[in-house]
Parts: structure tokens; C-alpha cells; sequence
């Protein structure tokens, strides 16, 4: 039956459209490139390869929560809670590190840390039925309360492992030339594309975003579904938190305070909507780039942190009512 | 031997009885009405048929095996499809998408586009609608080829009982009759279809036979062809219409209080002009969507005016004023959307009484707790809303006692000029009567009345004076005895002799 005659796609209104409204994040970075190479006294230095590298290294943290993040927006969803568990899971990893355990093991068990309170979060949400602003405003107390407890409200100190090399800035060996956790990142945003995009699940999580009655009355799965996604957003918000200490080749329990912000801030800035059924990997992507370029370029032109604030916040606004006002000629 | 067949199926929501043993029977191959007025259940019945929600009592059969669906899965594997009343797609996906929400074609979870375009295309194929190509976003189709959507999705379910809740109450004329040919192919397919609707017309052209509820219950059933549209609407009242109504007193027409010259209020509304008089009951019928809601609502200020003349109280008024201006006008609004903007619904009816009349019940901004509860009760008494306490949620009321309630916050706010937008939407025959009452009584008390409705008996059975909007046109207003309902229909289908 595959056979019959289907018209091929039809080009005019659905693929004409998208491309030039998804390339309108991609413009923003972009922008933002040329404004600091125009401002900036060393424009070589500020476009060099080394540049680069601080910027994509920085942007790791944010971008393996954005990701997450994306799936669950589109989902119809929130999740406040990205903060207090990258702390969570990096003390559960700097702790496992220091306790002798075995690198790749104590890597897994933070990243499964995220997972645990990912899957809490799911429940919360079906089986309580609290809505996830709350439900996760909730986790994000606990995470974090559970994070100092079991730091001993101190930083935990790690011996020097490969992990510890995760997420800096200049790579050993050389020819990486990003730091092997830029790579899992970029390698999980396009498995996370590709499944949002060619998956059953992908298209069900739009279709729960779009419209959950509507799901539901097709006899699809919502609640275990949001179960699973909450779950695989908190494995990547673990693995977050991993790239965390290993920046900080500690475990810092008080780390990452309002992260979840900035991971929020990426995904609307590539696109996605707090209604739900919007949103796409590679519109966040650029969004959490935006955000790490936007404090690169701060720094490099030695305005202080209170400038870059005041910039991203207007920069938020800005995206979305370009993005709202489109919709609505559109 | 029947398809499906129910038998003594009661459904109560707390202190109310939504159903209170209704049968009937569905054979293969014909299409089986359900009439009645709204409330009277016909929507449980639906989801109860659809898996959304269990009965408390009764049986039902399907094919001769007992049919207790616990899920719309359920419903669905075993050959039952809703159309919902409301859409209930996604907007976000593609055409093929929303067709097969639910049972998408898929290897190892891979989404297998190309199977599913050709799925969806094979039932397209049927229908004679341009704009939709699988892979179009749904939410970017008219509302005619969504419903269609939702059909394909009911075939592509290969359902052998298809629900429709009032299918075309967003279709215009063209696609009713699409829509039609479509349920007429279903029908020579073997499928069984019932059609819920109140338009009887509509039954007539469509169904072979009937079954009437009324108050919860299934009070008729027949071939469609053996009742007049007499006994069906007495079958659906409970008693015959003229009793509906409160008698009608000759009352001389008072002072001109709103006067509308040549309003404008784009997108819908193209050209409207009347004169509103104290103690006068100016109906406007129309069909949905042809601008009677956008009207009101642009007097009110709740939309933009382009032009025209408003004269209040004999005084030339702001083309756009706020509500809250129209409101120190004098002008009270009563919102087709109860639940949407009509009411506050956690609040209570205290509460909901005085929204747009707090300073009988303040002192220098403050509210005194105790004058609020005791002219609330004034309230409850007078438009006789069924609630223990005034500080009961409005929320928890049956749908009439919420009407009455957003009716009593016009009268509490004393409005002279009261504009009416289907005050009688979803809610049973007896707060009915009693709504045209306290209606009836308000223009008797010389307040000035515009009440817009879709049901003809209302607007003939009321009202002094009757102008039809048609295409964003309202027709010169005509006193009712001069109307036909022959005739309004005339003009609200064909714009040209508006």
C-alpha cells in the first residue's frame, strides 16, 4: 500500500516558512559575532580558534541542560530543578571519585542521580498531579538541600582522573580540539534531534505539547510518557552536572545557582514555547551559544558582570516577542 | 441485530444526575440521532460510549459481547471513534500525524513518514478539500478541513461506530453538505454513526432514526420520518413551547437609550445600525460567526471599533471605550463564554454578583463582608440560584445556577442597557424558563435589552423587535410579529437581501 501515488511534499507554506523561521536564531548568533568582532580592539583574537574554544567549552553546562530542557518544553512542560541537580549529581560524582570508585562508575552514578530525581519529577506530575512549575520549584529544594547534606556542607575534593579533563577548554591530546565533553554534547543533541524528530516517542512528545486531551483520547500513554521524558532529561541535567565538576574539579554542593534560568532563557531563544508542541534541539543549541558568546564577548570587552545580565535579560525579551509577533502575522 | 445497544445507563457527578437511564440501540448502517437540549446529557452519554468516562449503572453490548470500555484505547481497539464537539487535534503536527495520533506506523520506534503519508493520503483521497496534503500543519487549515482531519482520523481507526458531537457547528454550508456525503459513505460501508445535534433540519436531512433525551433520560426513540418537528421539540421540552415562555405584556416602548449608526468593527463586523428603546427586548438572530457575538462585544469595549456612532443615554458616546467606561454607562454584558470570561469560576457567587458592582458593598475601599453576603442573598433569592451559601464557589453550581448568577451581576450592577449574548447557552430547560423570566422582567422593569441567540423559539418567544445579523450585516430591526422563522433564516443564510 506504500505504493500509492503521494504527492511529494508541498513545498509552498509548511517547508518555505520553517527554514526561514528557524534560521532566525541562527541569525541572532550571528549578530551577536559581528557586534563583538566590530567593538572589540583585537577582532583576530576575539574570532581566534582559542576563542572559540573558551566559548564552546563554556557553553557545555548549559547546552546537555538545554537539550533536556527542550524535550520537556515541548512536551508542554517546565523543569525548575536543573540547578540544584547539576549540584546534586556533581557532589554524588566528586564524592564517589574521592571514595576510590571506579572514574566511569562515579560518572554513571551522577548521571543516574539525574535520572532518579528526573523520574521524580515525573511522578510528581502524574501521579500527584502537580502542576511542573511547582512540582519541580519543589525538587529544586530538595535537590539541593540532599546535595549539601551529603557534601557536608563543604566541597568535596577530587584526585585528578580523566574526568576531570571532561569539559576543559584546551584538550589533551590536541587534535581533538574541543574537550571530549563538547563532543558528547554536540553527539547527544543530534541523537535528541533525530529522536524528537524520526521517533514514534519524538512525535508523541509534540503531540502531548500540542494537545494533551487530544493525545489522551488517541490512547496514547501521557503520563508514562512524561514519566520517560522527565527521566531522560534528567540524565542529561546528571551529565550536566558531571561537566560541572569537572570544571570546578570539585564538588560544590552551592554551585550552579539559577542555571535552570539560563537553560530556559537558551531554549526560548532558540524557539521553543512554554505552551508546549514548539520547539527544536538545534534552536536551543544556538540559543545556549547566544548565551556563552554574550558573556565571552562581556568579558573580553571588560564590561562588568552587571552589563552581560542586563544584556541576556533584554536579549530573552527581545527573542520572544520577535518570535510572538511572527507567529502572529505569520 | 443491533451493533451497539445500551440499556439503563445512569451517570451521576456528585449531587447531580447527568444520566438517568437512557437506552437506545445502533444498528449497522444507519445513522442514529440523539436529540436534545443541552444539558440534557447527551455529551456524558458520549463519553461514556467513547471510554472517557464509566457509568455507574446499565449495560451495553457491543456486536452481542458486553462493552465496558475503561480507556478511549479501549473504546478505540474495539472499533468505537468520537468526533469531539470541540476539535481535539494537534495543532503542532502535520495532517498525516494527527491522522494516525496513536497508532503511527513505526519500525524499531522509528517513525516511518513515508508510510504514513500514504496512509493518510489513502483517505484523503475521499475528500474534496485542496488545502489538505498530509503533510500540511494542522494548524494552519481552516476549521472546516480540521473537522475533516478528525473524520479521517475516525476512518483511519477502521471504527465501526462513529460518535459525532455536533459535527457542524463550525462548518459552514459547503462543508455541511461534504460532511454529509461523507456520513452517507460511512453508512453504505456498514458503519454506524451517531449523531448528536439539536438543529433538527439538520437531523432530518441526515439520520434514519431518533432517540430524544431529555433531563438525563431517553424519552423517545423512532424512525425520524414518523415524528413531526412538533413532537420532537415537545419530546425534547418536556412540554410544548409556548409554556417556555412568560406571558407577554403590551408594553409602550420608552425612550431611545442606545442608538447604533452604521458600527464597523473589523474583521467581522461590516455594517451595523440600531435603536435600543427602554423596556424593549431587541433580539439578533444570525448564524455563528455571522459578527452578533463581535457586536456586542465591540459596544462593550471589548474590541476594536473602526467606525460608526454610538449614542448613549441620548448622548454621543466614545467609539472606544473600555468596558469599564461602558459600565459607568450603564451598559451591562453578558459573555456567550460563561467559563471563559463570563464568571470567575474558583470565586464565589458573593463574589461573582459584585464583580462589576463592589461600591454598594465598601466603605472607602474597603469591603464590608456582612452588607456583601446579605445583598448576595437578595440576589440568590430573587433569580432563585440553587446554592447553600453565597460563599459557595461558583465553580460547583449547575450550569443554569451559573447563569443565573453572571445574569444577577448585571442586575446588581443596574444596568440600563443589557446586552445579552446567548444567555441561555448550555443550561437546562428549567433554568431556561426561569432565565426568560427574569429577562422578561428586566425589560418590564424598563431596562433596554439586546438578547442574542441562536434559538429561534427563544428570540420569537421574547422579543419585541428582531434584526438579523448576516456576514458581519445587520438587517433593519423589524417588530416580531412582522418575522417568520422562515424568514430570518432566509436572510441569516443569504447576505445579499440583508
Amino acid at each position: 500500500m506504500v505504493e500509492t501515488t503521494v504527492p511529494a511534499t508541498d513545498t509552498p507554506a509548511a517547508a518555505v516558512r520553517n527554514p526561514l523561521a528557524r534560521l532566525g536564531p541562527f541569525l541572532g548568533l550571528l549578530g551577536v559575532i559581528v557586534v563583538f568582532a566590530l567593538l572589540t580592539d583585537t577582532p583576530d583574537q576575539y574570532l581566534s580558534i582559542r576563542n572559540f574554544r573558551i566559548v564552546v567549552a563554556q557553553t557545555v553546562i548549559v547546552a546537555l541542560g538545554a537539550i533536556g530542557m527542550t524535550m520537556i518544553m515541548v512536551s508542554g512542560g517546565i523543569d525548575l530543578s536543573v540547578g540544584s541537580v547539576i549540584a546534586l549529581t556533581g557532589v554524588v560524582t566528586a564524592i564517589a571519585l574521592r571514595d576510590g570508585l571506579d572514574p566511569l562508575l562515579s560518572v554513571l552514578l551522577g548521571v543516574a542521580a539525574g535520572g532518579v530525581v528526573g523520574v521524580v519529577n515525573g511522578l510528581l506530575v502524574t501521579r500527584l498531579k502537580v502542576i511542573p512549575f511547582i512540582a519541580t520549584l519543589g525538587t529544586l529544594g530538595m535537590a539541593r538541600g540532599v546535595a549539601k547534606w551529603i557534601a557536608g556542607q563543604q566541597t568535596v575534593n577530587v584526585p585528578p582522573t580523566w574526568v576531570n579533563e571532561l569539559a576543559v577548554t584546551f584538550p589533551d591530546p590536541e587534535w581533538l580540539i574541543v574537550a571530549p565533553g563538547v563532543w558528547l554534547t554536540a553527539a547527544l543533541a543530534v541523537l535528541a534531534a533525530l529522536i524528537l524528530r524520526f521517533t514514534v516517542f519524538g512525535r508523541r512528545v509534540f503531540a502531548i505539547g500540542s494537545n494533551e486531551a487530544a493525545a489522551r483520547a488517541c490512547g496514547i500513554p501521557v503520563d508514562r510518557l512524561k514519566i520517560w521524558i522527565y527521566g531522560l532529561a534528567g540524565l542529561l541535567f546528571g551529565l550536566s552536572g558531571v561537566m560541572q565538576m569537572s570544571r570546578l574539579r570539585q564538588g560544590d554542593p552551592t554551585v550552579a545557582i539559577g542555571t535552570e534560568l539560563d537553560v530556559i532563557a537558551a531554549v526560548v531563544i532558540g524557539g521553543g514555547s512554554l505552551n508546549g508542541g514548539v520547539g527544536t534541539i538545534l534552536g536551543s543549541m544556538i540559543g545556549a551559544t547566544i548565551m556563552a558568546v554574550l558573556r565571552n564577548g562581556s568579558q573580553q570587552m571588560g564590561w562588568p558582570n552587571y552589563v552581560q545580565e542586563i544584556i541576556i535579560g533584554a536579549i530573552i525579551v527581545v527573542a520572544v516577542a520577535i518570535d510572538g509577533w511572527r507567529s502572529r502575522r505569520g | 441485530m443491533s451493533l451497539l445497544a445500551i440499556e439503563g445507563i445512569r451517570k451521576r457527578f456528585g449531587p447531580t444526575v447527568a444520566l438517568d437511564g437512557v437506552s437506545f440501540d445502533l444498528r449497522p448502517g444507519e445513522v442514529h440521532a440523539l436529540i436534545g437540549e443541552n444539558g440534557a446529557g447527551k455529551s456524558t452519554l458520549m463519553n461514556i460510549l467513547a471510554g472517557a468516562l464509566r457509568p455507574d449503572e446499565g449495560r451495553m453490548q457491543l456486536d452481542g459481547e458486553p462493552y465496558q470500555p475503561a480507556s478511549p484505547l479501549e473504546a478505540s481497539r474495539r472499533g468505537v471513534a468520537l468526533i469531539h464537539q470541540e476539535l481535539s487535534l494537534c495543532p503542532h503536527l502535520t495532517v498525516a500525524e494527527n491522522i494516525l495520533l496513536g497508532r503511527e506506523p513505526s519500525r524499531w520506534g522509528v517513525f516511518r513518514r513515508s508510510e504514513a503519508r500514504a496512509l493518510a493520503f489513502d483517505v484523503l483521497r475521499s475528500f474534496s478539500h485542496p488545502e489538505l496534503k498530509p503533510d500540511r500543519l494542522v494548524g494552519e487549515l481552516p476549521l472546516a478541513a480540521q473537522q475533516v482531519v478528525e473524520i479521517c482520523r475516525a476512518v483511519a481507526s477502521r471504527a465501526r461506530i462513529v460518535l459525532m458531537d455536533e459535527p457542524t457547528s463550525s462548518l459552514q454550508r459547503d462543508d455541511v453538505d461534504h460532511l454529509f456525503a461523507l456520513i452517507r459513505r460511512l453508512r453504505s460501508e456498514g458503519l454506524g454513526i451517531i449523531y448528536i445535534s439539536h438543529f433538527l433540519e439538520e437531523v432530518r436531512a441526515i439520520a434514519d432514526r431518533f432517540t430524544v433525551l431529555r433531563d438525563g433520560r431517553s424519552v423517545a426513540t423512532g424512525p425520524i420520518e414518523s415524528a413531526t418537528n412538533e413532537q420532537l421539540v415537545t419530546h425534547m421540552v418536556g412540554r410544548s413551547v409556548d409554556q417556555l415562555f412568560p406571558e407577554r405584556r403590551p408594553r409602550p416602548a420608552g425612550e431611545v437609550v442606545l442608538d447604533v449608526v452604521d458600527l464597523v468593527a473589523p474583521p467581522v463586523v461590516r455594517s451595523a445600525s440600531f435603536t435600543l428603546r427602554r423596556g424593549e427586548i431587541l433580539g439578533i438572530a444570525g448564524l455563528m460567526g455571522s459578527g452578533r457575538t463581535e457586536m456586542a462585544r465591540a459596544l462593550f469595549g471589548l474590541a476594536p471599533v473602526a467606525s460608526g456612532r454610538i449614542r448613549i443615554a441620548a448622548s454621543d458616546s466614545l467609539l472606544n471605550a473600555t468596558p469599564a467606561a461602558r459600565i459607568q454607562q450603564r451598559v451591562g454584558y453578558l459573555s456567550e463564554d460563561r467559563k471563559g470570561e463570563g464568571l470567575a469560576l474558583p470565586m464565589s457567587v458573593a463574589d461573582n454578583l459584585m464583580l462589576t458592582g463592589f461600591g454598594s458593598c465598601t466603605r472607602r475601599g474597603w469591603l464590608d463582608l456582612a452588607a456583601q453576603r446579605r445583598q448576595a442573598r437578595k440576589w440568590i433569592d430573587a433569580l432563585g440560584v440553587r446554592t447553600r451559601t453565597p460563599d459557595q464557589p461558583v465553580r460547583t453550581l449547575s450550569g443554569g445556577n451559573q447563569q443565573k448568577v453572571a445574569l444577577g451581576r448585571l442586575l446588581h450592577q443596574d444596568a440600563d442597557i443589557l446586552l445579552l449574548d446567548e444567555p441561555t447557552r448550555g443550561v437546562d430547560i428549567g433554568s431556561k424558563a426561569q432565565i426568560y423570566e427574569i429577562v422578561a422582567d428586566a425589560a418590564g422593569r424598563d431596562k433596554a435589552v439586546l438578547l442574542i441567540s441562536s434559538y429561534l423559539p427563544e428570540l420569537f418567544g421574547l422579543c419585541d423587535q428582531l434584526a438579523v445579523m448576516s456576514r458581519g450585516r445587520l438587517s433593519d430591526s423589524r417588530p416580531i410579529d412582522e418575522w417568520t422563522p422562515e424568514g430570518v433564516l432566509h436572510v441569516a443564510v443569504d447576505a445579499m437581501s440583508a
